[in-house]
């Protein structure tokens, strides 16, 4: 390898999804230098750019209070009040500024600025171009590694330039972690990037987890696609193999839809859209259309194959827990933003998919943008000075003697383990032991053994985040020991008012679980 | 997953090589870029649009390789097709202004009292 890039700056953003993109915008504004490193391109990477999202605004306090109810109510008890609010008011200030910037949302048929959509490419392009003017330093290709360290404050972080063949160290006063949620390894638009690397660099220096055991969401795709859009389905109906209508009680269509794909073969027609409808369908969502057009199918009119497929915690809701309101993480020096955080403030044990997740990627990447340059403008330019060591353990140290360890057989196993409908749209505590047990040992092999550098490291890191994150998960899922939300135990269907809490988890090779000491309604009023 | 780079297309810009975020696409030195890590590809089609000539094709599906040729998506126009159909030009981006998602979010609210809601857009 060649000499190492060595970056420098005040605030340095790790992620280059939405979360990143506003981290960065809001450091760079309250006077900060900022470098933002991708694993991939910023204007492609992460689950918004090959996606649409809904976005969560109110203009109106009766439309706020109205969003705050509907969510309070799916998120069964875990969601936070007064943070709702927060997200809401600082999206719905920032979508606008958004459009005083240029970006080109629609105008609905009332001539009025229609904010509640995004086009990921072109609101992502949008953001790169943003930032370019604002004069963040990006770097594409340039996944990160580990986080450095100056005794307990986080400095920076390390990875590797893949496209040049270097090694990379970014020195900085701050660092936000916006990786994005992880998707265990599954095939929907945006995730292949998505491992849970930020969650795992987090918890190497003792950040704790949240609502892990939200981690199951799963959305429909047609059947051999990647294409995990929801919108059209709203005017599908479903059917049996033997052409027979599955009937779908109201609020029951995911559920419903698990156990006939495990009884056998499922399909859809869009048969409910009528009138302008179709023509709005194509138009406004032409990528939920890429799977119809490429097979030449016309899915107004024929049935078409579907399969559910797992969204991992990037429509559920477990990640980083949030220490305080700027988003730091509990380290100091280290703050987190978007789908890295556990969104259990917002969609408690329901999913944050329908908008709740593209408003808390935007308001989070702007108070931890915020808090990281106050961090780092409180250190100044004794920052520089400090002497950092790296972090960063499985894939990279190994704590016993190095030798050959395959990443893709973690990564085929994480898939086997994390993604099937009959292992975690609905769990139960056998399957979830067995899991975690072959989990575990591929875990220990990790720690042990898997040692690279360059993109073999890079790799190897990502198999590791992937078990760290699949590990937390069926954990979390076997202490919950009721029926709560997406969390779904054969075992124990029913919810247990006693489980109406939050379930931090610290630790990775030994994760100690905890369910959260006070009642969230009481805590948020 | 992506699998056809037009070689007659191809303007060996490069630009599929730096957007793609799965790094898929390796570069040559005095030719076009090669789909090098065709496994890694993760199906999101953003490299379609990117491509200032419309030289790329991605596969529906995620798995497998379906081995698709180039005269059938010329044949069913298929190259260019996500680019048109977001209003997307040479590479560029545009169309964000006219799209009509509000008109689906008013047909949800008022069009169907009956029948399951959608809950994961
Ligand atoms: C198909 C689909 C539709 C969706 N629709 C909606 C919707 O309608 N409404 C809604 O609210 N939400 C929706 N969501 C969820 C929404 O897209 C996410 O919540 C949002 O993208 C989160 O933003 P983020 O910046 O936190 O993460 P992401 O956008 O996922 O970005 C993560 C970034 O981190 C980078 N990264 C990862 N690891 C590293 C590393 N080691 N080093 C450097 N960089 C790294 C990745 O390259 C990527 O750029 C949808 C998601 C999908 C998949
Ligand atoms: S973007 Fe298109 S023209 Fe440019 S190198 Fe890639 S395939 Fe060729
Ligand atoms: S579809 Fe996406 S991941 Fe695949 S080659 Fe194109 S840009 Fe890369």
């Amino acid at each position: 390898m060649a000499a190492i890039i060595q970056l420098q700056s005040d605030v340095l953003v790790i992620g280059g999804g939405p979360a990143a993109c506003w981290a960065s915008l809001a450091a760079r504004e309250a006077g900060c230098s900022v470098v933002l490193v991708d694993k991939g391109y910023v204007g492609t990477s992460g689950a918004t750019a090959p996606s649409n999202t809904g976005t969560w605004f109110a203009t109106t306090p009766e439309r706020r209070a109205r969003l705050i109810a509907e969510r309070e109510k799916s998120a069964e008890g875990l969601a936070d009040l007064r943070q709702m609010g927060r997200v809401i008011d600082t999206a719905t200030q920032h979508l606008h500024v958004l459009a005083e910037r240029g970006y080109r949302f629609p105008r609905d048929d009332d001539g009025e600025l229609y904010i509640a959509n995004l086009r990921g490419p072109d609101y992502m392009r949008f953001l790169r171009q943003q930032l370019v003017r604002a004069g963040v330093i990006v770097r594409d290709h340039h996944p990160a590694l580990e986080l450095l360290v100056a005794g307990e404050v986080v400095a920076g972080a390390a990875g590797v330039a893949r496209q040049l063949g270097q090694n990379w160290q970014a020195r900085a006063g701050a660092v936000v972690l916006a990786t994005g949620g992880c998707a265990f390894g599954s095939r929907i638009l945006g995730a292949t990037g998505l491992t849970g690397d930020g969650q795992l660099m987090a918890a190497e220096l003792g950040a704790s987890l949240s609502g892990m055991e939200f981690s199951n969401q799963y959305g429909i795709v047609p059947l051999h696609s990647s294409v995990n859009k929801g919108l059209p389905y709203f005017w599908a109906s479903f059917y049996r193999a033997d052409g027979s209508a599955i009937d779908i009680p109201p609020g029951q269509r995911f559920p419903v839809l698990a156990r006939e794909s495990l009884e056998g073969p499922i399909s859809a027609r869009l048969d409910r859209a009528s009138g302008a409808v179709p023509e709005a369908l194509r138009r406004g969502q032409p990528n939920c259309f890429l799977p119809f057009e490429r097979a030449g199918i016309d899915p107004f009119e024929e049935l078409f194959p579907i399969a559910l497929r797992s969204e991992g915690t990037v429509r559920g809701t477990g990640g980083l827990k949030r220490g305080d309101d700027d988003c730091g993480v509990g380290i100091p020096g280290l703050f987190a933003a978007g789908d890295t955080l556990e969104r259990q403030d917002i969609a408690g044990a329901a999913t944050g998919g329908g908008g709740p997740n593209a408003s808390w990627a935007v308001a989070t990447g702007v108070w931890s943008g915020k808090g990281a340059a106050a961090f780092a403008q409180r250190l100044g330019s004794r920052a520089a000075e400090r002497s950092v060591r790296p972090a960063g353990q499985a894939g990279l140290r190994p704590a016993a003697s190095s030798r050959a360890i395959d990443p893709a057989e973690a990564v085929a196993l994480v898939r086997e383990e994390m993604l099937p409908v009959d292992r975690h749209f609905f769990r139960s505590a056998p399957r979830l032991a067995g899991s975690l047990t072959r989990l575990d040992t591929a875990w220990e092999a990790i720690r042990d053994h898997a040692q690279g550098d360059g993109v073999a490291a890079l790799r190897l890191r990502e198999a590791a985040a992937l078990l760290a994150s699949s590990r937390w998960a069926c954990r979390a899922a076997q202490a919950r020991t009721e029926t709560r939300g997406m969390h779904r135990r054969l075992d124990a269907p029913e919810s247990q008012p006693a489980q109406a809490r939050r379930l931090t988890i610290a630790g990775i090779d030994q994760p100690v679980l905890s369910f959260d000491s006070l009642p969230l309604e009481a805590a948020a009023s | 997953m992506i699998e056809l780079l037009s070689e007659t297309r191809c303007t060996a810009c490069n630009v599929c090589v730096k957007a793609c975020p799965a790094n898929v696409f390796e570069a040559v030195p005095g030719g076009v870029p090669v789909i090098a890590r065709q496994g890694d590809c993760q199906t999101c089609f953003l490299c379609e649009i990117y491509c200032p000539v419309d030289a790329l094709y991605v596969a529906v599906d995620p798995e497998h390789v379906t081995g698709i040729t180039e005269s059938a998506v010329v044949e069913a126009g298929l190259f260019g097709s996500y680019a048109r159909a977001l209003g997307w030009k040479k590479g560029r981006e545009g169309g964000a202004d006219s799209d009509p998602t509000h008109r689906l979010r008013q047909a949800s609210l008022t069009a169907m009292p009956t029948g399951p809601r959608s809950t994961a857009p």
